[in-house]
Parts: C-alpha cells; structure tokens; sequence
C-alpha cells in the first residue's frame, strides 16, 4: 500500500485535487476550430480539383459558416484566458516549441482567409450584392488570385485541425493527452465534421453522396485511430495504462464509448451505409450525429486528461 | 551558474514551517501555496516506511513548462530558475497543465504564479525564505557549478533522488534518501 497525504494541505484553486484548469471553453473552441479547418479544407479541395461546379456548396456555401465558427470559438478561447487584457502578447513573439503559439498565428491567418472567402463568393446568399469602389477593384484582384488563395487555404486549415490535437498531447504531464494520436484523430474528426456541414448544405444528390462516402471513409478512420490510441496506451507505461483505464471500467466508459463511439461514430455510419443503399435518411441526422460526436470527442478528452497524471 | 535545492528527507519533520515562510515573503494569495509537504506512507502495518518531503517547483533544466508557454513569458532565469513575467502571461494555463508535479498556481490577478527559489533574496547573499526558516536545517540551497558549495558537497556525500525523473525534465530539486 501507498499512501500519499498532503500534510500542508495544499488546495490551490484549479489544480487540487486534480488539474480543471479548463472548462469548456477550451473544449468548446477546439471543436469549433476542426469544424472550420474541415469546411475551409473541402471548399480549397475542390477548387483545386477544378470540381467547384459539382460541388457547389462545399465551395461556396458551407465556407460562409466558417468565419462566424472561427469567431464564436475564438471568443470562447478569450473567455478562457485568465489574463484578458494581455492576449496580445501572444503576437509579440513566435514559439516554435508551443503549439499555442502555432495556434495562434495560424488563426490569425485562417480567420482573414475565411472572411475573404465569404466575400468573393457573397452572391451565392445574396444575388444582387456589389461591392462598392475600392472594394470591387480588390474583389476582382481577389478572384482572380482565387487558386493561389485556395492553396494557403488548403495548407493552415490542415495545420489548424492538427493543432486542436497536438495542443493536448505536447503535455507529457497529463498521461491521457500525452499521445501523438491526437493530432490526427481530431484532424480527422474535424474533417468529418466539415463532410457532415456539406452534407447538410448540398442541395445537390450526387453531391450528398459524394459527402456521406467521404464521411464513412472518415469515421473509418477516426475508429481505427481510436482503437490504436488504446493499443498505445495498454502498452505503454504504467502512467498510461491508468490513463486508459478512465476509459475502459473508469468514470469516462460510458460517456465516451456510447456518445463518441456509439453515437456520434457507429450509428452515422450506419445511417450512411442505408443512405448509400438507397434508403430514405433525413440527411441531417447522420450529420447531426457527426458533429455532436465530434464536440463529445473533445470535451470527453479535454477533462479526462486532466484527471489523468503522474503518480509519484 | 546553477541554482539547486537539496532537502534531506531523514531530517524533514513536516512542521509547514516552509509553507509559510514562503507565503509570507512573497506575498501568496491567501488559500494558494507555492511549497507545500508532502507524506508518503508505504507498505502495511507493521511494515512501514514514512517520508516527509517539501515540495516545490523543480526548476527543470528541461522545462515543459518554458516550452509550451506561447508567449515567452515563462522563462529560464539567473542560474537556471524558471521565471514567470506577469506582465508578458495572458493566463491560458498551459503551462500549469505541462507541469508533472503542479507546482504552477493561477495567481487571482490572471498570470501565473510560482516558487522562484527567492531569487530576490538569493541576488542579496540571502537564502531563500524556506531554507533559512527550517527549524531542522533540511534544506540546502546554492550553486552546483561551484564544486565547493554546501549543495554539491551533501549532494556527493549522500544518496539522493529527484522527482519523476521519467518524466525528462531534468529537476534541480533533489531528495536526499
């Protein structure tokens, strides 16, 4: 048996008895972040595939979410910050070893991006708009630089998904996060949340099709990267195992394998497979599913990691 | 330069004498501590084993805490102290959640707070506030660059051990066993 005990009865607010130095704020921003980096990723792809008139609404209807995603969830990163009035300091200095700062920067890049993407494709929500005097002169500038814009698009939303993860597993002190699976499972996941706002949006059949195929694909992989995760961990240290084990008999069992994996990733797949095979599904319910599932995803990890820790 | 502290855990008592001795000096918010004693009961009666130890920040050569603050505000100071500039902090707790042993606190005012070995008393010849307060002289604080210092001495003498070493940050608190 091992006993430790605190005898100076240490309770510092937010780190005792275990770490909530984040609520939902962060969880909260970091689903909304893979959601915009999967719209803006699908809208750039399919410039770039010169496929924009097949699929009309990944390019210019879904992406007009984006900035509205991208500032709510960055608002809620700002609520988050214990020292507001100081947020700009992290554009006085790049951090190459803190994937906060990456972060940071990236946003800064994608979140003008995004404005200008809903701006030279305006018309598709409101037909009779014109941009006056200087601004028509810097739209056709814009329109025409379009492929050039798509590629940087393309590039910081990839970084921007990656990043939501691998903000959690730079953290060698929190054995749950501490896993480069992170990275590109909530990449992917925000990808799939990026297919199922398409998969709303599209009017067209073929092209929601298209999407619920992708979505599968996607969820296909999410499942696989979930299971190595715990491979990983079973088979990693001792720290990591227990970490593991708040998922497998602990307090997050339930939370995570029937509203992640059951709801958010199994059913929609179903759903899809019957879709695919002809039958009728309301298209926003396999989507639905997909973004709850995604936003669980995030909160589940999000305060597990912070439960889990080094023992010593 | 390199600032170290030692504390022999055959001497510790456990009195807190530490805990506010630093609370005093450096002013910490009521109900927060930067030091705290930790006691760690091992085996079964009538097999047991007892260790008293003060806690605090590692000062870590490797320190992950230095590493995912995004604004530089965390920073490896005079003799290899981890500082924090309040003025440079915007509070997003990264690196209170890359800490192993969490010795990083939210400071009420919005930055974050830590133990800074009293680097203020430390550039006045002083000691830090909780070695020249222990009543059992367990503490031993200087600089392992200078071979003749009292830490290097009781740390060639005597066994010691440093905190989750696995753990790759390197600590520059070290339990003498």
């Amino acid at each position: 048996m091992n006993e430790v005990t605190i005898i100076s009865g240490r309770m510092n607010p937010r780190v005792d008895p275990h770490l909530e130095i984040w609520h939902w704020e962060i969880p909260f921003y970091l689903f909304m972040g893979g959601l915009a980096a999967g719209i803006l990723f699908f809208a750039a792809l399919y410039v770039l595939l010169n496929k924009e008139d097949k699929y009309g609404a990944a390019v210019k209807i879904t992406p007009h979410l984006a900035p509205f995603v991208l500032v709510v969830g960055l608002l809620a990163l700002l609520l988050d910050l214990n020292h507001k009035a100081y947020f700009w300091q992290l554009y006085t200095t790049i951090r190459l070893q803190s994937p906060m700062s990456w972060g940071a920067w990236v946003l800064m890049l994608i979140t003008p991006i995004s404005f200008i993407w809903s701006a030279i494709h305006i018309r598709t929500v409101f037909p009779n708009w014109e941009w006056k005097g200087i601004l028509k002169t810097i739209e056709a500038f814009l329109v025409k630089q379009k492929r050039a814009i798509a590629w940087i698009m393309l590039f910081s939303s990839v970084i921007l998904g990656i990043y939501t993860g691998i903000l959690f597993s730079a953290f060698n002190a929190r054995p749950l996060w501490n896993t480069s699976i992170l990275g590109p499972l909530f990449l992917i996941s925000g990808l799939s949340a990026g297919a199922a706002m398409n998969i709303i949006f599209s009017k067209d059949h073929a092209a929601r099709l298209t999407f619920s195929r992708i979505d599968l694909m996607l969820i296909s992989i999410e499942l696989f990267l979930i299971i190595h995760m715990f491979m990983g961990f079973l088979a990693s240290t001792q720290v990591q195992i227990d970490a593991a084990e708040l998922f497998l008999g602990g307090p997050y069992t339930a939370v995570f394998w029937v509203l992640v994996v059951g709801m958010g990733l199994i059913l929609p797949a179903i759903l899809e497979i019957l879709e695919l095979k002809k039958y009728k599904i309301p298209v926003f319910v396999p989507a639905g599913l997909v973004l709850i599932g995604g936003l669980m995803l995030r909160f589940i990890i999000a305060y597990a990691g912070q439960e889990s820790r080094w023992l010593y | 330069m390199r600032y170290a502290m030692a504390i022999d855990t055959k001497k510790c008592v456990g009195c807190s004498d530490c805990v506010v001795a630093c609370q005093t000096e450096n002013h910490v918010p009521i109900g927060y501590c930067r030091d705290w004693v930790v006691e760690i009961l091992d085996g079964t009666y009538p097999q047991l084993e007892m260790e008293i130890r003060s806690e605090r920040c590692c000062h870590c050569e490797n320190a992950p805490c230095v590493r995912c603050c995004p604004t530089g505000a965390s920073h490896i100071s005079d003799g290899g102290t981890v500082l924090v500039k309040p003025h440079k902090c915007i509070g997003c707790g990264a690196c209170i959640a890359s800490c192993p042993y969490d010795a990083r606190y939210p400071h009420p005012d919005g930055h974050v707070d830590k133990c800074t070995f009293c680097l203020h008393r430390v550039q006045k010849g002083l000691q830090p506030a909780c070695v020249a307060a222990c009543p059992t002289k367990c503490m031993y604080f200087g600089d392992l660059d200078n071979p003749r210092s009292d830490i290097s001495m009781v740390l060639k003498k005597r066994k010691w051990k440093t905190l989750i070493p696995e753990a790759g940050t390197n600590p520059q608190l070290y339990y003498l066993i």
